[in-house]
């Protein structure tokens, strides 16, 4: 291989990805005039409440996708050639339609006259509620459950869209265990727990660690989830700096110095996750 | 002593050894009529086999042939198709591995790459809930035996493949097991450390006093650290005995071909003591087989002599001459039979020689079965 035939892919870097990067750094220690300012930072603790909200509505989803991811990717790995082929399929055919067709789905699934709510209407079951939990709890007459527009659907809407990234690393990983180790480990009188819990799982930890990477980093910076499932109500940092910039609001400098802020709270996490990795653990894991 | 004798041969007709370790020492492990099939192909038909307490037992043969399987099963890993396996006489089929008083040293030691060497050592002490001065005592122990001190906070992905290896064996030897498990555990090593690490184990088989079943497709490896060796050839034993008895007294020729190097040559058991091969007949130590019965004929490369012509029994061409060290290996064409020999003397390629054998050389074989032909 030539070494100039990965210059397209050098320019392409250095104008859609470091260019940017410079870019969004200018703004963010600017003012309007173009000045050298810091006062950009000082407006971002303003919006703390939405970077807590922002953290916490991603990890609790990554959470959610490393407890049905992870039993799934076992599962996965355990199976016969044929089943994981089939299981694979499952997982990667939601992946082949587009994601914001997928999350509109997701909307006439929840909403109030949406397709559960209407099922649950016809089977007696919000009738049920309202004759027996909702006078029990004092509350007012239910039409329909609210699934829609509240941090419940944005997690779930997440967690739909995420997880085949949470289980992929860590099947990679749990399907190149050689099972002689796990033999060794019951041949040294460990039962399925402790085999479970003393080597498939640390020997799968890379693999987990990508996982949590590849949902937690983009499930933070989400805005289309949070606007679509989210009802606006639910604004996430990624919605924030949509605002700064398409908005009414229009502000550059102040947007760019939350994506810088969001970047740099992005590095400190992945950081304090790799930590947990000791590098010893099975190679095979997507880093980024 | 003699009636003891008897009532031993009475009750193991099959595989008799005598000697007084051998009234002695219980067995500890019983196969009984084990037969294993993967998806309908039987890879054993029908093991039956005692392994004695403080023995070094090996099973040989090539690969395909069960012995790991066999292995296997006694680990817990397997569940035989039919059979028992017994322990101390009980049954045990059916006993998870992880409570078995049976650990493996396993193919290509199959470490955990997440601990260190120490860690390693102590994952199944670990588990016994065993304080940790105790442990550190244990492994140290264990490191200085198997020749590894100051190993213990090393990775063992940063070891050498026989570094490695004495990590697994001191992983399962320090659970002082009854029984270790060994499979094939010195194929990834080279010839010389090979050899050290025969020797290694033999001695630490020796100090601990575990029985020791051993897996292996290298006959040399066999011979040098057996007590007993089990041949196996297509999920069924060949033979059971010490590596004199196996390599001096080949049950079939398969076993004889298998155990060192061997001339294999049809020939008819005129009566007892007398056969013939290659157009004549010689006198021979073997009695029993009927008359005109056909039957292989099985001399050693060592045992045939190369002398004048007209001197030997047979005459013959050197085809080829091979240096191998401490001998020559010759191929020597007669009229019926090509005969490998090994001499110290070398014969000039194209001369004309004679062989002879003695009788005490000539090993009388039965036919291997119809049956046993097409399997093979």
């Amino acid at each position: 291989m030539k070494k100039w035939f990965a210059y397209p892919y050098g320019v392409w870097m250095i104008v859609f990805i470091v260019a940017p990067i410079l870019l969004v750094v200018g703004y963010a220690f600017t003012d309007k005039s173009g000045a050298f300012t810091l006062a950009n930072f000082g407006s971002v603790a303003a919006y703390a409440g939405i970077f807590g909200r922002s953290f916490l509505l991603a990890a609790v989803s990554t959470a959610v996708c490393l407890l049905m991811g992870y039993p799934l990717a076992y599962i996965m790995s355990r199976s016969g050639p044929r089943l994981q082929s089939i299981y694979m399929t499952l997982i990667m055919l939601p992946m082949w339609m587009n994601f914001l067709l997928r999350t509109y789905a997701w909307m006439s699934i929840l909403e109030n006259k949406g397709f559960i709510n209407t099922f649950l209407q016809k089977i007696g079951f919000i009738d049920l509620l309202n004759r027996t939990l909702v006078p029990a709890m004092g509350w007012e007459a239910l039409e329909y459950i609210p699934l829609i527009n509240n941090s419940f659907a944005v997690v779930l809407g997440m967690v739909y869209n995420f997880l085949p990234f949470m289980v992929l690393p860590i099947y990679t990983v749990l399907i190149k265990l050689d099972p002689k180790i796990i033999e060794a480990a019951q041949d040294l009188g460990a039962p399925q727990s402790i085999v479970f819990r003393r080597v498939i799982f640390p020997l799968s930890l890379p693999g987990v660690i990508s996982g949590i990477t590849m949902v937690f980093v983009p499930a933070v910076s989400t805005f289309v989830i949070s606007k679509m499932l989210g009802g606006g109500k639910e604004m996430m940092i990624g919605d924030l700096i949509e605002l700064q910039f398409m908005g009414n609001a229009y502000n550059p400098q102040i947007g760019s110095a939350i994506a810088l802020v969001m970047m740099l709270l992005i590095f400190a996490c992945m950081a304090i996750m790799n930590r947990f990795d000791d590098g010893r653990g099975e190679e095979g894991g997507l880093m980024l | 002593m003699i009636i003891a004798i008897f009532a031993c041969s009475f009750l193991f007709p099959k595989h008799n050894k005598f000697g007084g370790a051998y009234l002695l020492s219980k067995h500890l492990i019983d196969l009984v009529g084990i037969q294993k099939e993967f998806d309908g192909e039987p890879v054993l038909k029908g093991i039956d086999l005692y392994i004695r307490d403080r023995e070094f037992i090996t099973l040989l043969g090539p690969s395909g042939c069960g012995k790991t399987t066999t292995l296997r099963i006694i680990g817990g890993f397997e569940t035989p198709t039919a059979g028992d396996v017994l322990f101390e006489g009980t049954r045990m089929n059916d006993v998870p591995p992880y409570k078995r008083e049976i650990n493996t040293v396993f193919q290509r030691y199959a470490l955990f790459p997440h601990l260190n060497v120490e860690e390693n050592v102590a994952f199944g002490l670990h588990i016994r809930k065993m304080d940790k001065q105790s442990i550190q005592k244990k492994v140290d122990e264990m490191l200085e035996l198997v020749g590894l001190r100051g190993f213990g906070r090393r990775d063992v992905t940063s070891l050498s493949g026989g570094q490695q290896q004495r990590v697994a064996i001191a992983r399962a030897l320090v659970m002082e097991p009854r029984v270790l498990l060994l499979d094939e555990p010195l194929g990834a090593l080279d010839l010389k450390l090979r050899k050290e690490m025969q020797i290694e184990l033999k001695r630490i088989q020796q100090s601990t006093g575990i029985t020791f079943i051993y897996v292996t497709h290298d006959q040399e490896e066999a011979l040098t650290m057996s007590d007993t060796i089990v041949v196996m050839n297509h999920g069924r034993i060949q033979q059971i005995g010490t590596p004199t008895d196996i390599y001096n007294e080949p049950n079939n020729a398969f076993v004889a071909d298998f155990i060192g190097e061997s001339n294999i040559i049809d020939g008819v058991m005129l009566d007892d003591l007398r056969v013939a091969f290659c157009g004549r007949e010689f006198e021979c130590v073997d009695k029993g087989f009927g008359k005109n019965t056909p039957v292989d004929v099985v001399i050693r490369p060592e045992d045939v002599k190369v002398v004048f012509p007209g001197d030997g029994m047979l005459t013959g061409v050197v085809e080829s001459i091979v240096f191998k060290g401490v001998h020559y290996e010759m191929m020597i064409r007669t009229e019926h039979f090509t005969f490998m020999v090994h001499s110290t003397q070398a014969e000039e390629v194209g001369k004309t020689v004679g062989l002879n054998v003695i009788p005490f050389d000539i090993h009388i074989m039965h036919k291997q079965k119809a049956e046993e032909e097409a399997a093979n």
